[in-house]
């Protein structure tokens, strides 16, 4: 029960690779991916940012070079080269550390090789051939299409292919920037100490200042299910998207399920959900989350099972398909048989920290995660930190999401230069690249409400509909819905969830606001195109009732 | 045991108790829904897609905020529609029982169409889980001349759906369906243990479901290795599908609405039934003083011949009975007047109940009802499915005759021309100018023979040319 219901919770890290949310905010806040873009294919508006940034490259550069301070080897070692280790590496650079990075499995970690990025690949295909397959839409745009069709393999190479290149961005990016790369499995072998090296022959032994550990998750599959990689398989498998089954059942209906729903439905396969809690979409806002059934599950082939843990999966054999043991979640008894052509485990992800040498400094994880306090620092068994010793990203597990350990990273390298920093994760914005998408960020309304009841205060709830936006409506996408979570007392913004065209890009405007600090009665005079899809958010800080009583002046400048 | 008609005579003691404590086991619940069928008019109600704006002509239902088996009452919002301007909730205009969803959640519906079933009470929960058995059988929505009690005029309807309760989660493995089989299933109410699996380790496939539901399967996204195969849809009773002429070079091709889609399978069915006319020629001129008399009062000449059809048919059954098997006859207790009332883009037959039992003022009363919902669409399908008769009348034209084709489950159709002044000799060999119309009845010939349709129309003219009875 606790590993369904954590996988529930847990935010996958097949979500966005979005920008890292901080505070105090740097003037230039780049990570890895958006500093590498702007390298490749800058075009000549951005110049004058290019020609910034190249200028603190240029400074970071030689001061990877410098000799790392009190006869250490290097300031910063970071185990794992994923988007969180990327991170941290370059805004240490850029903060004139002598940084190293060791990387077991290939640069990129689980977002750039087997999440995010390959996933997005392949929901971009299936949002085109949702759109193309919909007669009646493309008829309402005056559109005539003939029997879209697709090629499986073509579809695969451009999830691969995407993954092999922004990979070699993120390489290029630290090796441009000087950062050392160390191939190996890294082991901390005691305070400040790393060995790395080939499983078993780790041999090299380097001393750091600080060590940050990013090693990342890699999927769960919970105990009586079998992988055979071809039809019982993990998201590792699914994105290599080497068949397209004509039934997949999907086990866990969070971001990854039901974005694998999303890609398999409009591939032409039918999808059962098998989720242990009692709704679909356990982490998502509840109203939210019943749009988005009515949007993203009811109207597709997909059906479902909820309340119910899949408690043996067998690969098909012996002329026999893929059977799913499914119990009720509560009582544990047998409920029922599903004979399907393959299963998808979408249970979530468990934090990788095996071989790590955790024990070879006093630390215990819990249920495989590394424990670490509010700024990222490592506790040992006793509860105390443990000092120079880090973990960001998913093997923390406090928040799985690709941007969060980017974030994280930055954080714990503001720290190491001598400023204090606690990232406020409510402002780390999340999304679900369904088509169309849901984004979030800070408190559902349950929790919002948990809160106010606790600390006393008042909240709202407003709401505006993509039904009414020019932009949405001209693009024929009407469906979805905007709402936010705010204090009426002061305006502050607490929560923001949307589900509609394009949430994801949409989301930053409030997750901004939030890591800000910007409240409502200011942002809501800040200016947005129009017609676009942004004045949904705009409708949304109008609509906001704000009982400062402080009248707010629209010649004052506003902070966004 | 489908003949048997029950009218609720359903032990009101027994029945609602066993259902209650849900232990009737489907196969009884099925049976005694068919009982039921015969009466299937009584007390069950449709809820339908309103027109939430002027220029809807769909909604889709958001959700049902109230499941199938709730009660509801008066005013209680039961459904959430969007429209193409908003999301709306919809109010049930009646107490009830909520027994079937007709459109389920996430699917459209056209404005009119009916999209639930409401049972006054537990009893009728039954026929009305029967009733919306034969709605996703038979006609679609709005369906012209459909009949309603029986649904065996058309093709054998496939094994009824047991009542189960809506539940994500169905249990057995036996009969293992895709997500979309089961969704198809519901859709169309087809009982899943009842259909044979085709697909790999015998699943049962959408394709099972579109073949057992008599549907034309839609157009499937193509992967580009998976050609569907061809559907084996069993054609026991099915019409032929006419051959699909090649497109005209810059013709416009405009698809067939609801109705007409209905109108055009009706007409085609039709040509299943052996039907032959008979014509006869009626002096008018005491109908006219008498529609003049009567018309200040608000009643029109449509009633007047209703009403006078209405009375011939009661004193020949035979000519309101119909045949719905191709074995027996089926006479109708009612008699129920169908009136052919063209409407903008279709044709709709509002029908006058009762016809021959009340008088011709309430007849019209009824009849300005009926033609103002028919407008607005807002026929309820019994007021326009029930008739047992009908009258086709395009006299106004200037159309002196023509004949008119028989609505599936119906004996006769009446066609009345327009009343001209025509020159007529009487028996004494003296002409005079009188007001003569030509009618002309059509009728299925397996029930209703030459003679009998002779003497329906003699009757027919005797009431006409002497109308007090009319007024009586």
């Amino acid at each position: 029960m606790s590993l369904f219901a954590a996988s529930a919770a847990v935010a996958s890290s097949a979500a966005a690779y979005g920008y890292d949310t901080i505070r105090p905010v740097a003037r230039l806040r780049f990570c890895g991916l958006r500093r590498e873009a702007l390298r490749l294919h800058s075009p000549r508006s951005t110049l004058q940012l290019v020609a910034a940034r190249r200028s603190v490259v240029a400074a970071a550069t030689a001061g990877n070079g410098a000799a790392a301070s009190g006869g250490f080897d290097y300031d910063i070692v970071i185990i794992g080269a994923g988007v969180g280790g990327h991170g941290a590496a370059l805004h240490a650079v850029e903060k004139g550390l002598k940084t190293a990075i060791i990387e077991g499995d290939i640069v990129g970690g689980t977002c750039v090789n087997r999440g995010c990025v390959p996933s997005k690949a392949l929901l971009a295909v299936s949002g085109r051939m949702r759109e193309l397959q919909d007669e009646h839409h493309m008829k309402s745009l005056g559109l005539q299409v003939s029997s879209p069709g697709y090629d499986r393999q073509a579809v695969a190479d451009h999830a691969n292919n995407l993954a092999s290149k922004i990979r070699s961005n993120l390489t290029n990016s630290m090796k441009a920037l000087g950062v050392d790369i160390l191939t190996g499995i890294g082991t901390i072998v005691g305070k400040q100490k790393v060995r790395y090296g080939k499983v078993g022959f780790a041999e090299n032994e380097i001393t750091a200042r600080n060590i940050i550990i990013a090693t990342g998750s890699v999927p769960f599959v919970p105990k009586g299910i079998e992988i055979d990689g071809k039809t019982v398989f993990t998201s590792d498998h699914a994105l290599k998207l080497e068949s397209v089954p004509e039934w997949i059942a999907i086990v866990g209906s969070g971001y990854i399920g039901l974005e694998f729903s999303d890609v398999y439905t409009a591939l032409g396969s039918e999808v059962t959900f098998v989720e242990a809690l009692d709704q679909l979409m356990p982490g998502f806002d509840p109203e939210i989350a019943k749009l988005a059934q009515r949007i993203l599950i009811n109207p597709r082939k997909i059906d479902y099972h909820t309340g119910v843990f899949a408690s043996k999966i067998t690969p098909a054999k012996d002329g026999k398909p893929v059977l799913i043991e499914l119990i009720d979640a509560k009582t544990k008894e047998h409920k029922e048989t599903l004979e399907v052509d393959a299963a998808l485990i979408a249970t979530g992800r468990a934090p990788f920290t095996k071989g790590l040498g955790l024990e070879n400094i006093n630390v215990v994880t819990q249920r495989g995660f590394v424990p670490v306090d509010e700024r990222m620092q490592v506790m040992d068994a006793t509860g105390n930190v443990v000092p120079n010793l880090y973990c960001i990203g998913d093997a923390n597990g406090k928040l799985m999401l690709a941007h969060a350990a980017s974030a994280q990273g930055i954080s714990v390298v503001e720290q190491i230069s001598g400023r204090d920093n606690i990232l406020n994760h409510l402002s780390i914005p999340a999304a679900c690249f369904t088509h169309p998408e849901i984004s979030m960020v800070g408190l559902t309304e349950p929790q919002a409400r948990e809160k106010a009841d606790k600390e006393g205060f008042e909240i709202s709830v407003v709401k505006t509909s993509f039904k009414a936006n020019t932009k949405a409506l001209a693009e024929n996408e009407g469906d979805g819905l905007a709402k936010m979570i705010y204090r009426p007392d002061t305006g502050e913004i607490l929560g923001v969830h949307i589900l509609g065209l394009h949430a994801a890009d949409l989301i930053h405007e409030a997750s901004n606001a939030i890591a800000l600090g910007t409240h409502v009665q200011d942002i809501k005079f800040a200016v947005h195109a129009h017609p676009t899809l942004s004045e949904v958010l705009d409708e949304l800080f109008k609509a906001a009732k704000v009982n400062t009583g402080v009248s707010h002046s629209i010649n004052e400048p506003v902070a966004v | 045991m489908a003949t048997a008609p029950a009218p609720l005579s359903l032990s009101a003691s027994t029945l609602p108790a066993r259902l209650r404590a849900g232990a009737v086991p489907a196969g009884a619940r099925w049976r005694q829904a068919r009982r039921g069928r015969m009466v299937v008019r009584a007390k069950i109600r449709e809820i339908f897609m309103p027109a939430l704006s002027s220029t809807m002509t769909e909604g889709k239902i958001v959700s049902w905020s109230a499941g199938e088996g709730d009660r509801v009452s008066k005013g209680d919002a039961v459904v959430v529609v969007e429209s193409d301007k908003a999301d709306m909730d919809v109010e049930t205009f009646h107490d009830g029982i909520v027994a079937a969803v007709l459109v389920q959640a996430g699917e459209s519906a056209p404005v009119g169409a009916p999209i639930a079933l409401l049972a006054e009470s537990e009893e009728e929960v039954p026929l009305a889980l029967a009733k919306a058995q034969e709605l996703s059988n038979g006609q679609p929505q709005q369906a012209p001349p459909a009949p309603t009690e029986d649904a065996a005029a058309a093709p054998p309807p496939p094994p009824p759906a047991p009542a189960t309760p809506p539940a994500p989660v169905s249990a057995g493995t036996k009969g293992i369906a895709s997500p979309h089989a089961k969704k198809l299933a519901k859709q169309h109410r087809v009982d899943l243990a009842k259909v044979t699996g085709t697909g790999p380790y015998g699943r049962i496939t959408p394709a099972d479901i579109e073949a057992a539901a008599r549907i034309q399967p839609k157009s499937k996204p193509a992967p580009a290795a998976a050609a569907p195969p061809p559907v084996a849809a069993p054609s026991v009773g099915a019409v032929p599908q006419a051959a699909v002429l090649p497109p005209v070079p810059g013709a416009t091709v405009v698809p067939f609405t609801t109705m007409q889609a209905a109108v055009s399978k009706n007409m085609v069915e039709s040509l299943a039934v052996p039907a032959f006319r008979v014509g006869y020629p009626i002096v008018t001129d005491k109908l006219d003083e008498l529609y003049e008399k009567v018309k200040p009062k608000g009643v029109t000449m449509t009633v007047l011949l209703a009403k006078a059809a209405a009375m011939a048919l009661a004193q020949h059954p035979v000519v309101n009975a119909s045949c719905r098997d191709g074995k027996s006859f089926t006479y109708n207790s009612n008699i129920n007047i169908a009136v052919a009332v063209a409407i903008d883009g279709g044709l709709i037959t509002p029908v006058l109940q009762d016809a021959d039992k009340l008088d011709i003022y309430l007849l019209s009363q009824n009849w300005k009802d009926l033609v103002k919902k028919a407008r607005a669409k807002q026929l309820q399908p019994n007021e326009y499915s029930s008739g047992t008769f009908t009258l086709s009348n395009l006299g106004m034209f200037g159309v002196d005759r023509f004949d008119a084709i028989l609505p599936p489950g119906q004996g006769a159709i009446m066609a009345v021309g327009a009343s001209k002044p025509t020159v007529v000799a009487d028996k004494d060999g003296f002409f005079s100018v009188k007001n003569k119309m030509l009618v002309n009845v059509t009728a299925d010939h397996r029930i209703v023979y030459g003679a009998d349709l002779a003497a329906f129309l003699q009757t027919f003219a005797k009431i006409v040319e002497d109308p007090e009875s009319l007024t009586l």
